[in-house]
């Protein structure tokens, strides 16, 4: 049996968001990426379900752990992998982002996954090249996989729909949160953001979530915290106090888990500052879900380059 | 003696309240008679068949970004000139912040010389208000007005010190001119890509929020007050702005503004597709403040529609839209915008907005342009308004090609474009 077989559900020719998904994309994923990780746990050799596929890994935004997670993810499954590393924008060498895009293209490869600060970066690739593209995070706008990993992580506890999440912290610059935005309240799940005010944009509620701006309020509600990085380099000027302020009103410590539901599950897509967003106690807690979320990770990684893949054969083969 | 008769078109001259069939007679370059009818078989001229057509007074665009000096690659002033007429526009402001900036008397008497080399449209130099436009100290205003700067600006570059600005309309009140600026509160707008709101939240797009334009055109407006000096908002984008300006109008403060077609034409939704051609300044709104706009045209609180014209070479736009450059290359689609944002859907009707495109801005700028009173100058425009065109950015007479129109139709075409009563463009049937 083949991976195209047992997954009839198709994502698309990119990766771009997780706004552009369905409920059963987003769930067809997830169940691929499952797949994987039984395969894996039953220690199977290295796949390839991607033999013949060349993976570009465009990185214009320094990223060891992403970056290490899809080379991982891209050659257990088969494909060949090459980097190209990139710092800043395309500008500073002099071409333009669409002539690097061209250059990329011209050199043969199947999938370009792309982190860029900019946002929309991924989406002007894609509308150029024939590849396709995964965004790997683009500037403040999505960072699909690793929403699709804080899903799954948080699917292997408990059911999504009717689950409450909040997703704490710096939401204004964080992709993280914007994708696991659309990803959670597609599946039905609850969504609560919680930060300071200078970092919640006032419209975010358009999008379908709750805000709140008192951590200890809405704890005794919430079945999953997801504590975001506090994006320092994407901040312009100082959006609260001190970082001792933040830490006293959103950091996640062992007093504030004692007053949460039993069971609280909790998530931090690193890297984390320990000490700001949570205590260290708390991020090697019984709670902490954070190693969980890099294994998965993997495997996610693993089924949407799968999924690509095969959407890419499709295309190669009706040519 | 040379003589021109356009006839038997629909002439609409919104400065003397005329719309009527009739024909206009030009005499060595200058507008001699109305002439109401169509038959004039005993007048010995030229003749230039107008049935079908608008004969309205060529238009005039207050503020044109061109490259020169120092950003040729995207415009020359000679290459904007012959754009202009392509769309119609007979006078334009230059806006002076290009490398070195407008900020002296030569630079200015090297624009106009520049503009000297092509039939295209008339050019009247904008002088910066400050100095390098860096918003520190006055530039040789009185020199510029001598060498003919028409009015002051710093481009989109915001005056932020308020001290600045108030001298700046002092002293330029000593000469009748107005300052022309993008008001925008530099601190809110920085590194901003698109209006602040639920779009931008959503697309994880920096913010420039509607506040910014509504604090700095309250600012001006006092400021105007205060000196009793003549402040122009350039594109006007935000409700709160419209309103502000609405009531110092009705106050007799001498304040003025224009919009763009494009900001009337397009919201924040079309950022989803993260295309660098959107990314203007000021930022694309809501339909809510397109709607304001719409309603200060209507009443007559904002009298002037500009392109606000800012070419911009392929590359410049090929890049990532954090660090992409802002503009819209607008001279060649300025009517046809115009039509599809007013007309069509009936807001205004030819009269007003050919007010708009004519003697509202050339009062604004102070010109004697933009009317075909007897004895003005003869810049005429003929419009075919049912004319279908396919928009084709390649064939452009502008160097550049920042359109997000490329490719579309539109309804309304410039036909024949006149300057002192010789035709400069003659649109290909």
């Amino acid at each position: 049996m083949t991976i195209a077989d047992a997954d009839p559900v198709s994502i698309g020719q990119h990766l771009l968001g997780i706004e552009e998904l369905s409920a059963e994309q987003i769930t067809s994923i997830l169940d691929l990426a499952e797949h994987y990780r039984e395969t894996t746990l039953r220690g199977a050799e290295k796949l390839d379900d991607l033999r013949g596929i060349v993976v570009a890994n465009l990185f214009f935004e320094p990223s060891t752990r992403t970056r290490t997670s899809f080379n991982l993810a891209a050659r257990r499954i088969g494909a060949d992998t090459v980097d190209f590393s990139a710092s800043g924008s395309s500008l500073s060498k002099g071409e333009t982002f669409v002539d690097t895009a061209l250059t990329i293209e011209a050199m043969g490869v199947d999938l370009v996954v792309c982190r860029h600060r900019s946002p929309g970066a991924p989406h002007m690739l894609a509308s150029h090249l024939k590849a396709g593209v995964l965004n790997a995070g683009d500037g403040t706008h999505e960072h699909p996989t690793q929403a699709l990993l804080d899903i799954l992580t948080i699917r292997q506890r408990r059911e999504i729909q009717g689950l409450t999440v909040a997703l704490v912290g710096d939401i204004r610059h964080s992709r993280v949160a914007r994708s696991n935005i659309h990803g959670l309240l597609k599946l039905g799940a609850r969504v609560i953001v919680c930060g300071p005010a200078t970092l919640i944009p006032r419209t975010i509620t358009q999008m379908g979530v709750e805000a709140a701006y008192d951590l200890d309020e809405i704890l005794p509600e919430v079945d999953c915290v997801n504590l975001l990085r506090v994006q320092f380099e994407r901040q312009r000027g100082a959006f609260f106090p001190s970082i001792e302020e933040y830490a006293h009103l959103f950091g996640m410590t062992a007093e504030r888990i004692q007053r949460a539901k039993d069971g609280l599950l909790v998530l931090a897509p690193g890297p984390i500052n320990r000490g700001v967003e949570l205590t260290p106690e708390v991020a090697d807690g019984p709670h902490s879900l954070i190693l969980n979320q890099v294994t998965n990770g993997l495997f996610v990684r693993m089924a949407c380059l799968s999924k690509l893949a095969q959407e890419r054969r499709r295309a190669r083969n009706s040519n | 003696m040379q003589r021109l008769l356009i006839t038997n078109g629909r002439v609409i001259d919104p400065a003397n309240d005329v719309d009527q069939i009739g024909s206009l007679l030009i005499e060595d370059g200058c507008v001699i008679d109305l002439l109401e009818g169509t038959n004039f078989a005993e007048i010995d001229a030229e003749r230039i068949d107008a049935d079908g057509l608008l004969i309205t007074p060529g238009f005039v665009d207050l503020h044109v970004g061109v490259g020169e000096p120092g950003f040729e690659e995207d415009e020359t002033i000679a290459s904007a000139a012959l754009a202009a007429v392509a769309g119609g526009i007979t006078s334009m402001a230059t806006l002076p912040t290009t490398n070195p900036v407008v900020d002296n008397r030569g630079a200015a008497e090297f624009v106009k010389h520049q503009a000297l080399q092509v039939s295209g449209s008339r050019v009247f130099p904008m002088g910066a208000v400050t100095s390098g436009a860096k918003g520190e100290s006055l530039a040789e205003i009185g020199q510029l007005v001598e060498a003919d700067a028409i009015a002051f600006s710093d481009g989109k570059l915001p005056i932020a010190n308020a001290e600045i600005m108030r001298r700046a309309l002092e002293y330029s009140g000593m000469f009748d001119r107005p300052i022309m600026h993008n008001a925008m509160v530099p601190e809110l707008s920085e590194s901003g890509i698109m209006h602040e709101g639920f779009q931008s939240t959503r697309l994880g797009l920096r913010g420039i929020p509607a506040a910014a334009q509504d604090i700095m055109t309250s600012r001006d407006i006092a400021l105007a007050e205060l000196t009793g000096g003549r402040v122009h908002i350039m594109t006007v984008t935000t409700m709160d702005a419209t309103d502000r300006i609405r009531m110092a109008r009705q106050r007799g403060i001498q304040v003025s503004a224009d919009v763009t077609p494009h900001h009337l034409l397009f919201d924040d939704t079309v950022m989803s597709s993260f295309d660098t051609l959107y990314k203007v300044s000021p930022p694309l709104r809501t339909q809510d403040h397109t709607n304001e706009l719409i309603e200060g045209l209507k009443d007559g609180t904002i009298t002037a529609i500009s392109g606000d014209h800012q070419p911009l070479a392929i590359e410049k736009k090929a890049v990532e839209l954090d660090v992409a450059p802002f503009g819209i290359c607008a001279l060649e689609t300025l009517l046809c915008c115009c039509v599809r944002a007013l007309i069509e859907p009936k807001h205004l009707t030819w009269p007003q907005l050919l007010r708009c495109l004519t003697v509202g801005p050339a009062e604004i700028l102070g010109v004697d342009a933009g009317r075909l009173s007897r004895g003005c100058p003869a810049d005429v425009t003929l419009i075919d308004p049912t004319r279908k065109i396919t928009i084709d950015a390649t064939q452009f007479r502008s160097r550049s090609r920042n359109t997000p129109f490329d490719g579309q139709t539109f309804t309304g075409a410039v036909i024949r474009t006149l300057v002192a009563g010789k035709t400069v463009y003659e649109r290909q049937p």
